[in-house]
């Protein structure tokens, strides 16, 4: 009961299915990475979850520890315990960045109940501590001048801030130098427990070296079609998503 | 904090209040403002300067004189007024009376300030009326609502600040509108001397938010060489008011103006402003910003005029638009012959809520000298959606996130303000009124 279950799932953008029938649990308390090539439909995947209207599902389910989210919201599903690292975090311009996060933390109060500022700010700053940011970040707009790797450490410092039961983090290294790439995955796994499910979509095999997955998925044209231990990402890398491509003609279930 | 309340005895409140159309003007000296009135016609459709407005809207007929509040009243304004934390002066008027002025810093009028209520400014100082009250002609198509004012106004507020003068805090006043069908007329005259510095803040009220009511302001700023002064007017009406407002801003050699109208209340209101650039050097950053839902329709008007060699003019101006709402921009720039190396700017951006919004935009150039740089640019568009989502994705609600959205929209306009503090007031008043939004 207590994982995030894909069963099935069918996604379109438009007239074109980019998910083509694809079946994953992340039970709470582990880590599992989806490797694959360039379009083959991670980020489509993590949206479609995320409730992104464009992205129509069209069969299928998505539970959240047993219960079915696609009649939510996104912002329903955000406070279910959904959380979306996104590969590319938009920029708000006007909207500070603790104006954003006390709003997203207020959105989990009861009706008329606000959170402190005092323990709000503590809060926060000892989260932004971890991953390295400074303080005038705070009051900058949400992202916006952000560099590459400032608006990947914002997406982790809101996933430490919101708490989620599971969090899907999309490319989280892209645009990431080898330095950032270490704070954030120490971001990453400071939040590892029994308490949450973690999906870490990546291109390459060098993320995993740091956030050091259970399971590893390997996802083509819209469906898993390898399912393996950790060291399945770096035979993944030595011979590359060709090799895999080729080799598979049948997709697999998790 | 002293205080000084006017111990004026209040009359007992006359049985019928007259219709302003039949009432004549305020006083003898307004008779040639109230003929003038009477004389020119209401706005209509074919006149370009009410292009795009409703002018169906204009009717005066059901307006009544401004009647003094009573003393309940009185105290309940007094104790709504809340303006900034700190200031160096606040004064509070209802229905064009004053109810009470706050001083907090008595040096100030030892320098040579004087801050005082237009009646007593006329008494005292009428040099200083003869010389800047309403001594910019309406130029923009409010000529008559221009005349309304001069054969109305009662009040207001005087503030002349000697050169070299810097006031610290920002100076206040408040002006409510009272009961149903009121009228009042809203003065604020600012003449600010040589490097003399001073902020002024107006807040427009009504005691009744459902009230309908006519409010015709008129505030003028003199800027002596090298003065900076910035205005900030909140306009927060009743929801049934009609509003008028007409703002000449006159700018001497390497003077900064800087205003900023926010426009939240009112059914209909027409806003003009105009910046005279006169002397070499001399700036006037012009912003605004308008919250508009239901089918209120706000109507700005601009004109950025360089008289003089080396000046520049910087508009914003940003409109969020709900509902029914309509919004008109019309503005326009003028370079005088001699006036080279102009630098003016100009730019309009409209946030469209809703597909029955609508969002006129039109900006105009008038140049004579071949050496300036005008640059200008309106734009209307909707939320992004990618935007929302990425908000939503995070817990928070579709309209929490619209509102977020519309305020950092906003914010890039006080943040010009450069005054964190009436900065806050402002964010705050925009909330109030999308919490009050339906
Ligand atoms: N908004 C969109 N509209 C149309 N096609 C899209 C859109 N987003 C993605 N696609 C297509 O869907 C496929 C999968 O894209 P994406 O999910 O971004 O892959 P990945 O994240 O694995 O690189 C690609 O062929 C891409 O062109
Ligand atoms: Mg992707």
């Amino acid at each position: 009961m207590s994982s995030l279950k894909i069963q099935d799932l069918h996604v379109r953008i438009g007239e074109k299915e980019i998910i083509r029938g694809l079946t994953l649990e992340i039970p709470k308390g582990e880590v599992h990475a989806i490797m694959g090539p360039n379009g083959s439909g991670k980020s489509t995947l993590s949206k479609a979850i995320g409730g992104h209207p464009d992205y129509t599902i069209t069969s299928g389910d998505v539970l959240l520890d047993g219960v079915s989210i696609l009649g939510m919201e996104p912002d329903e599903r955000a406070r279910q315990g959904l959380f979306l690292a996104f590969q590319y975090p938009m920029e708000i311009p006007g909207v500070s960045n603790a104006n954003f996060l006390r709003a997203a933390l207020n959105s989990r109060q009861s009706e008329g109940e606000e959170i402190e500022a005092v323990d709000f700010y503590e809060h926060l700053y000892e989260e932004m501590d971890k991953l390295e940011m400074r303080r005038e970040f705070t009051s900058r707009a949400v992202n916006e001048g952000f560099s590459g790797g400032e608006k990947k450490r914002n997406e982790i410092l809101q996933m430490a801030m919101l708490k989620p039961k599971y969090a899907i983090l999309d490319e989280t290294d892209s645009g990431l130098d080898i330095d950032a790439l270490k704070i954030v995955s120490a971001g990453v796994n400071a939040q590892r427990g029994p308490n949450i499910g973690c999906l870490v979509i990546t291109h390459y095999q060098r993320l995993l070296d740091y956030i050091v997955p259970d399971v590893v998925h390997v996802m083509v044209d819209g469906r898993i079609v390898r399912n393996g231990p950790k060291e399945l990402a770096l035979e993944l890398e030595e011979k590359g998503y060709d090799f895999i491509k080729d080799a598979l003609a049948e997709p697999v279930s998790a | 904090m002293s205080t000084v309340l006017l111990e004026e005895e209040m009359t007992d409140t006359p049985a019928a209040p007259a219709r302003l159309l039949s009432a004549g003007p305020a006083a003898p000296g307004q008779e040639a403002a109230w003929e003038q009135f009477t004389k020119i016609p209401l706005p209509t459709r074919t006149d370009e300067r009410w292009r795009f407005a409703n002018v169906k809207d204009l009717d005066l007929s059901p307006y009544l004189q401004p009647q003094p509040v009573d003393e309940t009243t009185r105290e309940e304004l007094l104790a709504r007024s809340r303006g900034l934390e700190k200031a160096a002066g606040r004064m509070v008027f209802a229905n064009d009376q004053l109810l009470s002025r706050e001083v907090l810093s008595e040096s100030l009028t030892r320098l040579g300030v004087v801050w005082l209520p237009l009646e007593q400014a006329l008494v005292e100082y009428p040099d200083l009326l003869q010389q800047y009250f309403m001594r910019e002609e309406a130029i923009l198509g409010g000529q008559k609502f221009a005349a309304l004012h001069a054969s109305q106004v009662r009040t207001g507020m005087l503030l002349f600040v000697p050169r070299g003068i810097e006031i610290d805090l920002p100076v206040e006043a408040f002006h409510w509108l009272h009961g149903a069908n009121s009228s009042c007329f809203p003065h604020t005259l600012i003449i600010a001397e040589e490097r003399a510095k001073v902020t002024v803040v107006d807040y427009y009220e009504s005691a009744d938010t459902n009230a309908p009511g006519l409010a015709c302001a008129v505030n003028d700023l003199w800027l002596g060489a090298g003065a900076q002064v910035t205005y900030v007017c909140a306009q927060n009406w009743s929801r049934e008011a009609l509003a008028f407002q007409i703002n000449a801003t006159v700018v001497g050699r390497d003077a900064q103006a800087r205003s900023l109208f926010a426009q939240l209340g009112g059914r209909h209101v027409r806003s003009e402003s105009v910046s005279h650039l006169r002397g070499p050097g001399g700036r006037s950053d012009m912003l605004a910003l308008t919250v508009a839902d239901n089918a209120q329709e706000v109507d700005a008007r601009t004109f950025q005029i360089h008289e003089a060699p080396n000046t520049s003019s910087d508009l914003l101006y940003k409109n969020s638009l709900d509902d029914a709402a309509r919004t008109i921009f019309s503005g326009l720039i003028r370079v005088d012959p001699g006036a080279q190396m102009t630098d003016a700017y100009q730019k309009v951006r409209n946030l469209l809520l809703s597909d029955d919004a609508e969002a006129n935009s039109a900006p105009g150039l008038e140049i004579e000298a071949d050496n300036v740089r005008c640059t200008h640019g309106a734009t209307s568009g909707q939320i992004e959606q990618e935007e929302l989502f990425y908000l939503m994705s995070r817990g928070i609600s579709k309209r929490a996130a619209q509102k977020l959205i519309v305020n950092g929209f906003l914010q890039e306009v006080i943040e010009r303000l450069d005054q964190p503090e009436i900065g806050a007031r402002l964010a705050e008043m925009v909330q109030a009124k999308f919490a009050a939004h339906r």
